[in-house]
This record gives structure tokens, C-alpha cells and sequence, in this order.
């Protein structure tokens, strides 16, 4: 299930998920950036907690619930609250780490809903943001806490 | 990058495993939360040609109180570990050293078994199970073996597991009062490295990552404390009988010197938390 969507296809057994996801399910949002499992770019959700889709088989994640950026926002196109605030804090400069870095925040608000800030460095710890907008990226997720749950 | 072909075979329970790598032999690879192994098989390190997915073992994830040691699956993910409430009153070093390991995504995936098995001097755990005496069990197709983590490691990426045991299960004594102090220091130059060295302290017991080809206890600086020795004096001996990598990171000389340096850090803290 991917987005809550079954994506049922015959692939390799060497394809990784983040190829899966972006040439066979097509949803190109989460991207592949270093491809050794420290950028965290591709980040995607894997039965509710971040995992680096670069580094997991497609196969390991047959019957597992995947979430993808595409699969935040509402039925009616609202933004999730985590998107809602890395726009409001102006949390993305080229945009590349966004998808991952946006994942990654949702599964560390799952796990620690009211993080402090030194939480939330230590917690995106796996995304690396080439612009280093850091700053505006954890006042992002601050701020994401504030806001009730989906 | 993509791994070489191979062929992805999944099993459902420890027998299934068992019974697909005595199927494969030696060619086969088993595979656990998969973040030391695929890594390796991208960069055509490894190129097994059969993968044994062990994921959905569900039996080999488990953290139970057994009295005097703590009994942990195999399959016991990092971040379980991290957050368990059985090893933050039992085992606080295993706890605090499994939530070093990598980064949140990475403890998502990564198994304590699998970071056993696979073996890397510069990895945490198999430093802290050497400090905390440790003993694995592992099951073949002739039963089950115990085996102390002290003979475990046999070199880079080499074990004496043989290709068709599977590591099942991690038994850690608890640690007796009188020796509950514990510290874990790692020193990277970025959050998510590999330590370029580092050092795992449970009593009296001082275990150091990266400072040889297997995790290696610091056997100088345990006979030092054990004959009344300071912490700054103990940690003088931290070099002692390691062989240390010359890297991109560090020269051994540059090692030895941060092996010294972070022993007596941990043995301060150590000092610190025993109660």
C-alpha cells in the first residue's frame, strides 16, 4: 500500500523502494540524493516510522503501509500541518531535502510529540540540507508541535 | 546504485530460515533490518546470490527480564532497544549506546543481531555487548550454541558464525551493584559517522570500537583499575595491545591519543553514575 493505495507490480528482486516509488508507483516527490543511506532525501515512511527508501529493498516492504510526501495532504488538497508550517517558517531554500526532511519531522512529532528544540536537531540528524537552512527548518517543526494532530 | 542480481527469498520464522540457507549454503546471505548489508552489496563489497529476508521473524523481537541477565531477539530493532523500558532500569549503557547507532531512520531498520553478525569494529554495539560480558546464542541445523561475546568476533566482517547459524538471541547479565557505573563515548565529525574511536564502560569493564580489527576489550586499563589506579591514570593504558586503522579519518598515533582521551572521559562519567 503506498498512500493508502495498493500498488501491486512484478519487479526485480534487487529494486530498491525509492525506484519503486518514483518509476513504478510514479510518485516522484521523494528523491534520491546520496544513495549511501546519510541525506536522508528519500525518507519515507514505512508502516508509520522514517526509514531511507534508498536502503530498503521494494521487496522487504511488500504488505507494509508506505506514506510518501504526495500522501500528507487532506482528501481536499489542505496541507498537513507539518507542509502548512515548513511553508509559514519559510523551512525549504532549493527544496531538494524538503520531501525527506518533511517526513522525517512527521515521524519524530509521531514519536515525540512535543519535542524541545535540541530534540528536533538530534531528531533530523539522518537529513542533510545542502543550503544549510537548518534554522528555519527546525523552527518549522517547532512549530508544527503547536498545531493539534491531524 | 543498485546491488548485483540476486535472487530475494523471504522467511516467515527462524525453521524457514534455517531450512532456506541450508537450501543455498554458502552462498547465501541472511538479511535483518538490511542498513550494513545492502550498503555493502550497492558498492559490490558483498554479492551474495541469494538473500534471506529475515523481517518478518517476528519471533526474534523481543526484550525480556529473565532475572539475572536480560534475554534480547535477535531481530530487536535499535530503536526498540533505545526506548525499552526493561533495558533503561537494567541495561542503561545498552539503551544509550543503541540510540548512537546511526541516525533516527537507521534505528528505524538496523537490528542488534544484525549489527552482530555483520561484524564492523567501528560499529557500537558489538563494542557494548564485549563490555557488558555478553553471551549469543546462535542456531544451526544441529540445535542451538551459546557462545561468549569475547570469542565472537573474529575479524573485519568475519564471525565464527558458521554460513548456516543464525544468531538468535543476545543474553546480557545484569551488571552486579557494585559495578551499575556506565558511560559510552564516540568520536565522529559528523552526527551520523562511524566512531573514528570509541569506548564502552560498565563497571570495570571497558570495551573500545574502532581500535583494532574487532571490538577489543582495554585489558591495560581493567588491570590498572582493577590494582587501585585513577581514572586519568587507568586511561593511560587504553593503547595498549590495539592495532588502529591508518584511515582518511585518523592516523593510528591520532587514535591511540583519542582512545586514551575518551577512556577517561567514560571513566569519570562511569564514577559519576554509579550510585
Amino acid at each position: 500500500m503506498v498512500n493508502g493505495a495498493e500498488v501491486a507490480a512484478d519487479v526485480e528482486d534487487r529494486m530498491l523502494l525509492v525506484h519503486f516509488l518514483r518509476e513504478t508507483a510514479g510518485l516522484t516527490a521523494t528523491n534520491i540524493g546520496c544513495d549511501t543511506t546519510s541525506c536522508g532525501a528519500c525518507t519515507v515512511l514505512l508502516d508509520g516510522e522514517s526509514v531511507k527508501s534508498c536502503t530498503v529493498l521494494a521487496a522487504q516492504a511488500d504488505g507494509c503501509q508506505v506514506t510518501t510526501v504526495e500522501g500528507l495532504a487532506g482528501a481536499g488538497g489542505e496541507l498537513h500541518p507539518m507542509q502548512r508550517a515548513f511553508r509559514a517558517e519559510h523551512g525549504l531554500q532549493c527544496g531538494f531535502c524538503t520531501p525527506g526532511m518533511v517526513m522525517a519531522a512527521v515521524s519524530l512529532l509521531q514519536e515525540n510529540p512535543h519535542p524541545t528544540e535540541p530534540e528536533v536537531r538530534a531528531g533530523l540528524e539522518g537529513n542533510l540540507c545542502r543550503c544549510t537552512g537548518y534554522h528555519n527548518i527546525v523552527r518549522a517543526v517547532l512549530a508544527a508541535a503547536q498545531e493539534p494532530t491531524p | 546504485m543498485i546491488p548485483a542480481p540476486f535472487t530475494y527469498r523471504r522467511s516467515g520464522s527462524v525453521a524457514e530460515a534455517l531450512d532456506l540457507v541450508s537450501e543455498h549454503g554458502d552462498e547465501a546471505k541472511f538479511l535483518a533490518g538490511g542498513h550494513s548489508l545492502l550498503p555493502l552489496m550497492k558498492l559490490r563489497l558483498a554479492m551474495p546470490s541469494v538473500l534471506i529476508d529475515l523481517g518478518p521473524v517476528r519471533e526474534l523481537s523481543y526484550i525480556r527480564d529473565e532475572g539475572a541477565h536480560i534475554a534480547i531477539g535477535a531481530l530487536t530493532r535499535h530503536h526498540d532497544l533505545e526506548h525499552s523500558g526493561v533495558l533503561a532500569r537494567s541495561l542503561p549503557l545498552l539503551a544509550h549506546a543503541a540510540g548512537q547507532v546511526g541516525d533516527p531512520q537507521v534505528r528505524h531498520r538496523g537490528t542488534i543481531g544484525g549489527s552482530l553478525a555483520h561484524s564492523d569494529p567501528a560499529s557500537d554495539l558489538p563494542a557494548t555487548v564485549l563490555a557488558l560480558d555478553a553471551t549469543l546464542v546462535a542456531r544451526g541445523p544441529s540445535g542451538s550454541r551459546e557462545i561468549a561475546a569475547t570469542g565472537f568476533f573474529e575479524g573485519l566482517f568475519e564471525t565464527v558464525l558458521e554460513p548456516d547459524e543464525l544468531l538468535t538471541e543476545i543474553r546480557v547479565p545484569v551488571p552486579a551493584a557494585d559495578a551499575a557505573g556506565w558511560s559510552f563515548q564516540k568520536f565522529t565529525k559528523r552526527a551520523i559517522d562511524w566512531a573514528i574511536v570509541g569506548v564502552a564502560v560498565q563497571g570495570t569493564a571497558v570495551a573500545l570500537v574502532n581500535m583494532a580489527g574487532t571490538p577489543v576489550r582495554a585489558l591495560g586499563v581493567e588491570r590498572a583499575l582493577a590494582a587501585g589506579a585513577t581514572p586519568a591514570e587507568a586511561a593511560g593504558h587504553a593503547a595498549e595491545g590495539t592495532t588502529p586503522g591508518d584511515d582518511i579519518n585518523a592516523s593510528p598515533a591520532y587514535r591511540e591519543h583519542l582512545a586514551r582521551v575518551l577512556v577517561e572521559r567514560a571513566l569519570v562519567e562511569a564514577q559519576s553514575t554509579q550510585a
